[in-house]
């Protein structure tokens, strides 16, 4: 293979991992609910739909500047994610995890169906609010928007990761995470901490919207991006925020590339077959916490 | 108030229809069946098969994820190798229908067997995950395997033909979808009446008491997917006979989580709930789109709201049923009957 075009390879894994830090961002929304609150939400695809329509209707519909528009995105975000916490999941507490995650199912297709009547059905581009110059990372051409996007979902990131450090609601939350019954022991509110849970996972998945609608635009069926986002939570462990970082790396760049070497089709195709072969081999994921049973 | 149903034989207690009561309106309930076709118009047999259809799916879904408790969120896809099965059969090959049926049973278990593999490693959650998978890698399959399932442009099926009688109109095949249905949900009514059957329940309740038990947990459930994937191949088969056309974006992945919705609105581990969900689910839709039919003078689009509209209440139903009706409509009916059972002394 002397004449493999390394540049337009770069070019390709750049943009990988370009899609691959939104997918990590939306994978930190997926794990933040997870480790709080042991739900699976199926639902993070559509929450990040929502919050990509709200900026489309602060920008487009209001006339606000994108500056403004994004708080008030990410505050709808929030709001929804409150909202769901508190009308959908607080009453299926102790439930079984099969009938939480059946919940957040039909919550998605209760989202896909508000967004088409609200906003319709037909696919719509977000207002452009980064310019278009292209950049150049040395020789490799990336998309401004990429570049952008991969900034901002880093940024969050590690500002996330920070917060869990040092903050004290960072704090109650890993600790509930590690103990329930300790932690209420130890007078954290562990209801406050589950809403806050879901209200920064909220504001984390419409950040991830709003970037992934810049990029690709927005349409009642972006949610299938949660579907993406689903499986770099499994390779990297459901509970696990390093394993999400990883895991959207990872994804990100192997949906790129298949999807350039091999064609646009490929591209569910070998995500899901990943996800198989993951299961298959590492079920908890690469740095998941292995779940053991007893009688 | 219902006295005098003492039992008294080990035969009477395990009768899968205890009471001359319960008999009394299932005979009731086969003469409607039998005799519905030639009373009711055209649409009303156009929906009727599609709930049989449905039903015997829900049926097979509810055997792995309500009785063996293995969610799967594959029913669709499975559906769709029956339907191409049968596609393919009676296009390539012209052989009998029943044949092509059971052909397509065959094959669609042997793939949910495989599908099922996980199950060795993960469940829960995980196993359901990887159901998801198996369903895009075989939309995958439908879309892209050109020579077989003749990409996205899909397959045409021709009329079904038995015995030189040509079934193309809802009318005649309503002849041999129900009482195909008829058959599926009593299979399963009796297969929990016997050891394979039991044990799936015991893996359900906890697998590993049950392996203690002496159950091996991996034959048993490949066995349940192999089983569920049967229904569902043959509800794909009849699916390629009443819609006679099959593509890849026959059975998207929304189909799956239909059937999945049938099962928890009707009730986990319960036949009754298998049809009362089918039925349900299937009926809702069409009761929206009466609705927007009333509305439409009112409302100047009434129609274009039908889609999300019925987007909506089909995950409302699903939250609803969780919510406030785990147990689904089977305990609902379960509750009426009880009602009319104990009806003076107790209301």
């Amino acid at each position: 293979m002397s004449d493999f075009d390394w540049l337009f390879f770069l070019e390709v894994s750049l943009a990988g991992l370009g899609s691959g830090a939104l997918l990590a961002l939306t994978g930190l929304a997926f794990v933040l609910i997870y480790k709080a609150t042991r739900v699976v939400n199926l639902a993070i695809g559509e929450m990040l739909m929502i919050g990509a329509y709200a900026f489309f209707s602060f920008t487009a519909g209001l006339g606000l500047p994108w500056w403004a528009a994004i708080p008030a995105a990410l505050a709808c975000g929030g709001l929804l994610g409150a909202v769901v916490e508190r009308a959908v999941i607080r009453p299926m507490l102790g439930e079984n995890a099969i009938s939480v995650f059946m919940v957040t199912i039909g919550l998605g297709s209760v989202l896909v169906g508000a967004v088409e009547l609200l906003w319709g059905a037909a696919p719509t581009q977000l207002p452009d609010f980064m310019g278009n110059a292209p950049v150049f990372l040395g020789p490799a051409y990336v998309s401004r928007k990429i570049v952008i996007g991969f900034a901002v979902a880093a940024t969050v990131i590690a500002l996330f990761l920070l917060a869990f450090r040092v903050s004290r609601g960072g704090v109650a939350l890993r600790a509930t995470a590690t103990d329930q019954g300790a932690a209420y022991s130890c007078g954290i509110d562990v209801p406050r901490v589950f809403s806050l849970a879901w209200v920064l996972a909220g504001i984390a998945a419409a950040g991830a919207g709003v970037l992934v609608g810049a990029i690709g635009g927005i349409s009642p069926a972006m949610g299938v991006f949660g579907l993406s986002a689903l499986v770099v939570v499994i390779v990297g462990g459901l509970d696990s925020i390093a394993g999400a970082l990883l895991g959207g790396i990872l994804v990100g760049l192997i949906e790129a590339w298949a999807g350039t070497y091999l064609g646009g089709e490929y591209k569910m195709l070998t995500t899901f077959g990943l996800l198989i072969a993951v299961l298959m081999v590492r079920p908890y994921g690469l740095f998941g916490t292995v779940e053991i049973e007893r009688l | 108030m219902r006295i005098a149903t003492a039992k008294e034989s080990y035969a009477a207690d395990e009768a899968l229809f205890d009471t001359s009561t319960q008999r009394l309106w299932l005979a009731l309930f086969v003469v409607a069946c039998a005799v519905f076709p030639f009373v009711a118009g055209e649409y009303w047999l156009y929906m009727a098969c599609l709930v049989a259809i449905h039903v015997i799916s829900v049926t097979g879904l509810n055997i792995v994820t309500g009785f063996t408790g293995l969610v799967s969120l594959g029913q669709a896809a499975f559906m769709g190798i029956g339907a191409y099965t049968v596609a393919y059969a009676e296009t390539r090959w012209g052989t009998p229908v029943f044949l092509n049926l059971v052909l397509a049973g065959f094959l669609t278990a042997a793939v949910g067997a495989f599908v099922g593999i996980p199950s060795l490693r993960v469940k829960g959650l995980y196993l359901a995950i990887a159901t998801i998978a198996a369903s895009f890698i075989l939309h995958f399959v439908f879309a892209n395997w050109d020579s077989v399932t003749s990409g996205v442009k899909g397959i045409s099926v021709p009329p079904a033909n038995i015995l030189g009688v040509e079934l193309g109109r809802p009318f005649s095949l309503y002849f041999l979808i129900v009482p195909i249905a008829f058959l599926a949900v009593f299979a399963a009514a009796n297969l929990f009446r016997t050891r394979i059957g039991r044990a799936f329940i015991a893996i359900r309740d906890r697998d590993i008491s049950a392996e203690v038990l002496g159950i091996p947990l991996l034959r048993f459930k490949l066995t349940s997917f192999a089983l569920s994937s049967f229904y569902a191949g043959v509800a794909g088969g009849l699916w390629a006979y009443f819609f006679r056309v099959v593509t890849p974006e026959s059975f998207p992945f929304v189909y799956s989580i239909f059937f999945l919705a049938a099962v928890i609105v009707g009730g986990m581990g319960s036949i009754l709930g298998s049809i009362l969900g089918a039925v349900f689910m299937t009926m809702v839709p069409e009761v929206l789109k009466i609705g927007v039919g009333v509305m439409s003078p009112f409302l100047t689009d009434a129609v274009a709201l039908l889609s999300p509209v019925r987007t909506i209440v089909f995950g409302g139903l699903i939250i609803g049923f969780l919510i406030f009706e785990p147990h689904g409509l089977a305990e609902v009916w379960r509750r009426i009957r009880r009602f009319f059972h104990l009806w003076p002394f107790k209301t």
